[in-house]
């Protein structure tokens, strides 16, 4: 009997898609080239099947998702993770939150920083920066974006360069489009 | 839309030569992978069941949602060059709800709804646009473009914010 993950958690979930997803026999020549430059070249995941029936988008969005979170310098990888989990925590993603928490989690071998965001939001007892880094994802994830000239102050203030402060704005709102994806295509399931 | 334009640095005004544009510069390749979905979102070779001037129209209401001006007019352009047909120009009304068109009802009701607060979407706002009549394919396609519309928002404002501190 399996169901519907409804709560905040580490453990990754399976993802269940509500639309069919491509049928590889079917794919054009097309949507082949855009899943062949997907992380995972040995089993295509359902989710990157359901995103091949656009493949206009898919095929940029692969190479564009890696660059946001993989890229040299800027922003710390588990710092670019607190965007993610923060967008997630608005857009209540539970799949894509599960996913980059337990990225941060592996990252800085420190599971407390997210128990305590899970726990309580922005107002989660974590360092300035971390707090910082939180608080403007949270608000920038809102809709219509929140955060102002206050909330960039403070990540200023926090130490964060120019370079770190752009890495955070695109992390933030690359997942305001993955969970506008992953958490109204499909639900987060636990057999 | 001229392929190469950068709608996002644009509407900023980035000045070149500035301290903006250097730290812009160091994610060139991000900056240009988010004009290319905007254009594979907006004005695909192959729109399937959701024309170009439907995605300008649902995109500037977007645009709207998040109370984005200079998006919103970009879109509202974009509806221009599409031709703008009445049917179309029609999803960009933010008071519009599809009346008795239930495919038009479908597509606003949804579009309201991830745009704003995709928090709330379930399994049965997918089932209601298929009972509308809308494939999967173009179901995904219209849930691509109200995601990266909303993260090409989000991009703009915080470059905005940026600009501002500089």
């Amino acid at each position: 009997m399996s169901s519907i993950v409804q709560d905040f958690t580490t453990e990754i979930p399976v993802w269940k898609p509500y639309v069919t997803p491509l049928d590889l026999a079917e794919a054009s020549a097309e949507q082949l080239e855009a899943l062949k430059i997907t992380p995972s070249n040995t089993k295509v995941s359902d989710y990157v099947l359901v995103l091949a029936h656009d493949v206009e988008t898919l095929k940029h969005r692969t190479p564009l998702f890696n660059a946001v979170m993989y890229n040299r310098g800027g922003l710390s990888r588990a710092e670019r993770e607190i965007g993610a989990v923060g967008a997630s925590i608005v857009n209540h993603c539970i799949y894509c939150a599960a996913v980059h928490a337990s990225r941060y989690n592996q990252l800085t071998k420190d599971e407390d920083v997210i128990a305590a965001i899970f726990s309580d939001g922005v107002h989660a007892e974590i360092g300035p920066r971390l707090k910082a880094i939180l608080t403007f994802a949270v608000k920038l994830s809102k809709c219509p974006p929140d955060a102002d000239t206050a909330d960039l102050a403070a990540l200023v203030e926090a130490g964060l360069g120019q370079d770190e402060i752009l890495d955070l704005i695109l992390s933030t709102s690359l997942f305001g489009w993955a969970n506008r994806l992953m958490h109204t295509l499909g639900e987060p399931i636990r057999d | 839309m001229a392929e190469n334009e950068d709608v996002i640095a644009a509407i900023v005004g980035i000045e070149p030569g500035g301290a903006l544009a250097h730290v812009v510069a160091g994610r060139a390749d991000v900056m240009a992978l988010s004009q290319q979905t905007h254009d594979g979102a907006l004005t695909p070779d192959n729109p399937g069941g959701l024309s170009r001037a439907e995605r300008a129209a649902l995109a500037w209401r977007i645009a709207k949602i998040n109370d984005h001006k200079a998006l919103e007019d970009h879109f509202e352009a974009m509806l221009e060059k599409a031709g703008a047909p009445d049917n179309a120009v029609r999803l960009a009304d933010i008071w519009f709800d599809g009346g008795s068109d239930l495919r038009a009802r479908a597509l606003i009701r949804h579009v309201d709804l991830v745009a704003h607060a995709p928090k709330d979407a379930t399994r049965r706002d997918v089932e209601l646009l298929q009972e509308a009549g809308i494939a999967d394919e173009d179901i995904v396609r219209l849930s691509e473009l109200v995601a990266f519309v909303s993260y090409q928002i989000r991009v703009t404002v915080g470059l905005q914010l940026m600009r501002g501190l500089a």
